[in-house]
């Protein structure tokens, strides 16, 4: 910012206002920028901006997949939505895999960094590996993990586990009950990586003179932890939780890969429902309401944790 | 191996699927913009999609360079789409920017939902019947599924019914074989399950396998309707329009699935893969599928045969589809592809035999007495169900890989599983299909009628 010709040159001689004009023009010029943001901008308008506009104009109309027929409805397809038990159901999907995958999300990653960040060995093997997978497709990590744990009985997981005597039977992904906990599982492994590095980068950033001193007054290790350690990466938190709730919301790649929504619609995320009512029922103008009503809560959950955590950072 | 429906193993294989057809979709948006018809040196081109995977394509494969090599004056070009909804989803976008291919694969029983005279263009049986196909040589309930307000949009080349595999060493261990190893006749429910129980004692494992839970799980949905048209019953009015489903007939369908699993005679849970590989692990008496698996067990060298689902409850039908050849629709149509189209149609008709050894029954009665065709072991075995078949009634929902499949297949699951009571599952059942309903139709009653 303060680099750029036009601060600069004005600074020395404020006085000469008629060699300024010339300035004043190229100030403009630049200041704006839109000439350099002009590419990022017009990409984003043409495939961000345009179809969030033009996905509300399609939700209000009867449309179908090939954009021909269709007729404006107003908020018929909202109401139809909010009555359909198929919305209700996935989007509880949703909210419970979001709860069930946050938890462990946060509290491995920190668990992680912290080992990793105590471990004076070998640092970068375990910063290696605890990452690595976060780099992988999604696709690629629900077919390794359907290779893990899939076929139930003969699979990777079931032959470890018979290794220690245990034959559990699980169909990992064809029983209900278990279905959601392995994408989770499968969820966990992927991403915890991220929320890793973002609480390292914490960990090595709180100053060393802070627990020093601690030590000086006799405090533990466990109490460093309590009352150095957890305090100091709170705001770290915050951005982890927004970021992992928000990401966990829009579960999709994963359960559509390995469970295709089933057992019986048990794991069905809303994207996916989005998805089916739009690409194989052929109605894309539904579809696009169910999506905007995702989308609703999705900005009021943004919402809510931005409220959250500025008051944090207030009292902090 | 199976073309019939999502398969898990494809699933799997999402990624290199979607690169693939990501591929194809580029390849097909360029060939899609240019004006139809003439290729290079003045040759007719003729664009073919289809969704044939597995042993299926290596078939439809060898048919079409077959038919690249006799006819010179052709160029034509195939192209493999991935089977269910990609596929027709692609085919219907096509069809609606009037950017079809020329000639294309549908299931006979998504016609209704397909926009036959919007999306689709009617076939010219005259121009059929010079090249030696008439309506005459199809069964003429499935030839009749193929038209609409009398116009012909599909021509069926084969049906693909539920069947039921049995393998031969263990139902001759079992008693359950007659004379020349085929499998005693079964004639009601109980003398099935009583065929099963025999089995069971003789290998200590469940009886019969079937897909019952997994990705778009669509067998018990396949396992309902066939038990159920037995009856005598109907889903749906003729018309596609109102629910007939009957509760009482219904209800003795889901009783009696439940049962299978609750007694221990059917395998509980198993996806799609898991159900061929039990079967193929020889220990299993029965398999209860559709017959395109024909290849994957013969080539096993398993020891088994495969017979029509035995008429449990009262009549012999059993559930199917058709995959049938339709004139996806074009601006401007020229005479020489369409000429080209319907050769192809014929040409493909005439050599069905060809096509039936992937399991399916060729719908062209010539083919049917064919006598290359009745050497086809086990494939000519179960031919008679042709007269037979139950296809969905005509909705804009039903058919192969459709909402009607996949939403009830899911209810039905659970039957079979275990997670849903009979009554439960028809209830919830009865909710989706009004839902279905109550939805108008979004590929056909959109505007501007061409027809």
């Amino acid at each position: 910012m303060t680099t750029t010709p036009t601060s600069t040159v004005p600074a020395p001689v404020p006085a000469k206002q008629p060699a300024a004009r010339p300035v004043t023009v190229r100030r403009k010029w630049t200041e704006h920028g839109l000439v350099f943001i002009a590419p990022f901008f017009l990409t984003y308008a043409l495939f961000l901006l345009w179809p969030l506009v033009s996905g509300i104009g399609m939700s209000l109309r009867s449309d179908n997949i090939t954009g021909e027929g269709g007729e404006f409805v107003g908020f018929d397809n909202y109401a139809e939505a909010l009555q359909d038990p198929n919305v209700w159901s996935s989007l509880w999907n949703t909210i419970w895999f979001t709860i069930l995958s946050t938890v462990p999300l946060v509290l491995t990653g920190l668990v992680m960094a912290l080992l990793s960040h105590h471990l004076r060995f070998v640092q970068w093997l375990w910063r290696l590996s605890w990452f690595a997978p976060f780099l992988l497709p999604s696709g690629v990590i629900g077919l390794l993990f359907l290779w893990v744990i899939y076929p139930s009985d003969f699979g990777f997981a079931d032959q470890l586990l018979a290794w220690f005597g245990l034959h559990p039977g699980i169909g990992w992904l064809t029983d209900e009950r278990y279905a959601m906990l392995s994408i989770v599982l499968a969820t966990v492994w992927w991403t915890v990586g991220f929320n890793f590095l973002l609480y390292l980068a914490a960990l090595q950033s709180i100053p060393q003179h802070l627990y020093e001193a601690a030590e000086l007054d006799g405090a533990g290790a466990w109490h460093r932890l309590r009352h150095i350690t957890i305090p100091m990466l709170r705001r770290t938190t915050g951005v982890v939780l927004v970021l992992q709730i928000l990401a966990s919301l829009k579960i999709f790649d994963q359960v559509y890969i390995m469970t295709g929504g089933g057992p019986d619609d048990s794991t069905r995320p809303i994207l996916q429902y989005v998805y089916q009512s739009g690409f194989t029922g052929y109605r894309i103008g539904y579809a696009s309401a169910v999506s905007y009503l995702f989308f609703a809560l999705i900005v009021i959950v943004s919402l809510v944790q931005l409220r959250l955590s500025q008051r944090k950072g207030e009292s902090a | 191996m199976n073309d019939e429906r999502y398969e898990p193993r494809l699933t799997r294989r999402k990624l290199i699927a979607a690169t693939g057809a990501a591929a194809s979709a580029v390849a097909l948006g360029a060939a899609g913009c240019a004006a139809p018809s003439f290729g290079a040196e003045g040759r007719t081109r003729l664009r073919y999609w289809h969704l044939f995977g597995g042993g299926d394509g290596a078939n439809m494969t060898a048919l079409v360079d077959a038919f690249a090599k006799e006819h010179t004056g052709i160029e034509l070009e195939a192209t493999q789409l991935q089977w269910g909804t990609p596929y027709y989803t692609k085919l219907g976008m096509a069809g609606a920017g009037g950017r079809a291919p020329e000639v294309a694969v549908l299931h006979l029983a998504r016609l209704a939902g397909f926009g036959p005279g919007r999306l689709l263009d009617p076939f010219d049986l005259d121009r059929l019947s010079e090249l030696g196909v008439g309506a005459d040589q199809f069964p003429e309930e499935i030839f009749k599924r193929g038209a609409v307000d009398g116009k012909q949009y599909a021509i069926p080349l084969d049906t693909h019914p539920m069947v039921l595999y049995y393998n031969t060493d263990v139902c001759e261990k079992a008693g359950l074989l007659g004379d020349g190893g085929k499998l005693q006749p079964i004639s009601s429910a109980r003398e099935f399950t009583d065929a099963l129980r025999a089995a069971k004692k003789v290998t200590g494992v469940p009886a019969v396998t079937a897909e019952t839970t997994g990705p778009d799980c669509i067998t018990p949905w396949r396992l309902f309707a066939t038990f159920y048209s037995q009856m005598g019953g109907t889903v749906l009015s003729a018309d596609g329009r109102r629910l007939t489903l009957d509760d009482a007939k219904a209800m003795e369908v889901l009783d009696f699935m439940a049962g299978l699993t609750t007694d221990g005679l059917m395998v509980r849970r198993v996806d799609y893969p898991g159900s061929i590989g039990v079967f193929n692990a020889g220990k299993t008496a029965f398999h209860l599928n559709g017959e395109w698996e024909v290849s994957t067990f013969t080539a096993a060298k398993l020891p088994f045969s495969m017979t029509r689902v035995p008429a449990l409850f009262g009549r012999p039908t059993a559930q199917a589809d058709c995959h049938s050849f339709v004139l996806p629709h074009q601006e401007g149509r020229s005479e020489a592809a369409t000429e080209a189209a319907h050769a192809f149609v014929a040409w493909m008709l005439q050599h069905s035999v060809d096509w039936a050894k992937g399991g399916h029954v060729p719908a062209y009665l010539p083919t049917l007495e064919d006598p290359a065709y009745l050497e086809l072991e086990p494939q000519s075995e179960y031919r008679s169900v042709i007269d037979d078949v139950a296809l969905d009634q005509p909705a804009w929902f039903a058919g192969s890989a459709s909402q009607m499949w996949i939403q009830l297949g899911a209810v039905f699951s659970g039957v079979l599983t275990g997670s849903r009571t009979p009554s439960n599952a028809l209830r919830e059942a009865k909710k989706r299909l009004r839902k279905l309903l109550d939805t108008p139709d979004p590929l056909g009653s959109a505007g501007g009628g061409a027809a």
